[in-house]
């Protein structure tokens, strides 16, 4: 039997109907279809899940998605503006902060939090709060890296614009702005 | 990929609903705070509840506030929010140190304070999905009859691993209990038991609501130092908290715990001859010594068991360190 559940999943309210035992991450990759979250460990170890609840990171897949409803959810898909990756996603381009890929959602995630709440960290600070991300390919200093370089681009530039591209093909979401008043 | 069991999710606002609904649906209903060990827990099926209550929601459960010479912390308050408290950093610095090296940081924003007290324990052979402990014939704990850490033991040895308890045990803190039957008050000195099935007196209706800890005076000295592989995330193979009163230029009293390696924290026994010395080297070593004798790690958990042991002393001489070099508790600056 399933249940409605809202959520508010960067900035679209959205209802959904899940089994009641679905988590977060269960609810946003097979209800919702945003896959960018990814299912690793799937008991809570590597991160690999991380989205922000009300800015703060959490584990998608140890949280009942009823801890999510009526609450803000972002996941890695509300990053990017549609069609310009965002001064996060970008400075990890930049820098080679990413290899196989599948660790990044989760750190961005976990390193957009910390962006929202200390806008210029320290290395100590983002070593801190990238420890519950675990990557396997590249070691973590070109993902230091990219957090100090997205960081220089400073919290002015961090604030969201109204979007001038189409709606990204890739992106789950609609562009700001379209039809809500 | 881990399904969880079909169950119903409760999320109560006030503690009386959560206690109706423990009384209503009895030995089929869990508690639940941040989830961060009953959701992996449930996933492997060692837990399979047909009713979770939820007590993040619930109001009485929240704040961090010092009144009638303690420190009250609400039990659903998050282990990010324990180490970051402006109250909790001046006058328990040894709680917010340990709060602080939970797991890793997301889990520190779930987790909470009355969770991590009430903690289930860990084994090698505990902590498996159900295809791997099925494999091996499931175990004493879980399923099974036979203990695979002694081989002929019939009592469980799986380990605390919860971080804050053996500073709170320092500390002289008490927890206040609620369920359908009414409220109770215990000592976390007295809260945990040497039995690795069920490590806890606090029964399956029963809501930890608050932590009180008394407010320590200027001669109070604590510190907490903790013993993994990696910086972050993983539990604890070796926890040691310690709190001291200094006299003058003399120890007045000394108390330390020492966890992870057994079902529940111990104190160890026998520092009351050293009160009236001296916090020099000599007692460091005293202290360590009497530790090592006391400390009898156990093969639950895959890291070498000698190691542990060998690191008790260590960490016993770090935390004295820390604990003598801190700063005294004390109210947070104003201004």
């Amino acid at each position: 039997m399933k249940s409605i559940v809202a959520l508010n999943v960067n900035g679209d309210r959205q209802q959904v109907a899940v089994p009641e035992h679905w988590t977060l991450l269960e609810t946003l990759r097979y209800g919702l279809g945003l896959t960018g979250s990814k299912q690793g460990c799937d008991k809570g170890d590597c991160g690999a899940c991380t989205v922000l609840l009300d800015g703060e990171a959490v584990l998608s897949c140890i949280t009942p998605v009823w801890e999510a409803e009526g609450r803000d959810v972002t996941t890695v898909e509300g990053l990017a503006e549609p069609g310009r990756l965002n001064e996060l996603q970008a400075a990890f381009a930049e820098t080679g902060g990413a290899q196989c890929g599948f660790c990044t959602p989760g750190i961005l995630m976990s390193a957009w939090g910390l962006l929202l709440r200390s806008p210029s960290p320290s290395r100590d600070e983002i070593k801190e709060a990238l420890g519950g991300n675990l990557c396997r390919c590249t070691g973590y200093t070109k993902i230091y890296e990219a957090v100090e370089l997205a960081a220089t681009v400073g919290p002015t530039a961090r604030r969201r614009v109204p979007p001038t591209l189409p709606l990204s093909p890739c992106s789950g979401r609609r562009g700001r702005g379209e039809d809500e008043a | 990929m881990l399904r969880l069991h079909s169950y119903r999710y409760h999320r109560p606002a006030a503690l009386a609903d959560a206690l109706a609904l423990l009384a209503e649906h009895g030995p089929a209903a869990m508690v639940m705070a941040g989830g961060t060990d009953l959701m992996p827990n449930m996933k492997h099926r060692l837990f399979t509840p047909d009713h979770v209550v939820a007590l993040k929601g619930v109001a009485e459960l929240r704040g961090i506030e010092e009144r009638e010479g303690e420190l009250r912390l609400g039990a659903a308050e998050t282990l990010a929010a324990v180490s970051r408290s402006a109250l909790v950093r001046a006058w328990l610095p040894a709680l917010a140190r340990a709060a602080g090296l939970v797991a890793g940081p997301q889990l520190r924003n779930m987790g909470t304070i009355g969770g991590n007290i009430c903690l289930d324990t860990r084994c090698t052979y505990y902590n498996q999905t159900e295809f791997w402990r099925s494999a091996l014939g499931f175990c004493l704990k879980k399923d099974g009859t036979v203990c695979h850490v002694t081989k002929v033991g019939r009592k469980c040895v799986a380990a605390h691993s919860a971080d804050t308890p053996p500073v709170l045990m320092t500390l002289g803190a008490v927890l206040d209990l609620a369920s359908p039957r009414g409220t109770r008050t215990v000592p976390v000195a007295d809260f945990f038991v040497a039995d690795g099935v069920r490590n806890t007196v606090r029964a399956a209706d029963e809501v930890v609501t608050s932590v009180r800890a008394p407010l320590p005076g200027p001669g109070s000295r604590a510190g907490f130092e903790k013993l993994r592989q990696r910086g972050a995330i993983d539990f604890p193979l070796l926890n040691v908290a310690v709190a001291l009163e200094l006299e003058g230029d003399v120890v007045a009293s000394l108390r330390v715990v020492v966890s992870a390696l057994g079902a529940r924290p111990r104190f160890i026994g026998g520092l009351e001859k050293l009160a009236g010395e001296r916090p020099d080297a000599a007692l460091l070593e005293a202290v360590a010594r009497r530790a090592l004798d006391q400390a009898h790690p156990l093969e639950n958990i895959t890291v070498d068991t000698e190691w542990r042991r060998a690191m008790v002393p260590v960490l016993v001489r770090r935390a004295l360190a820390q604990a003598l070099a801190g700063p005294p508790g004390g109210p947070p600056p104003t201004g």
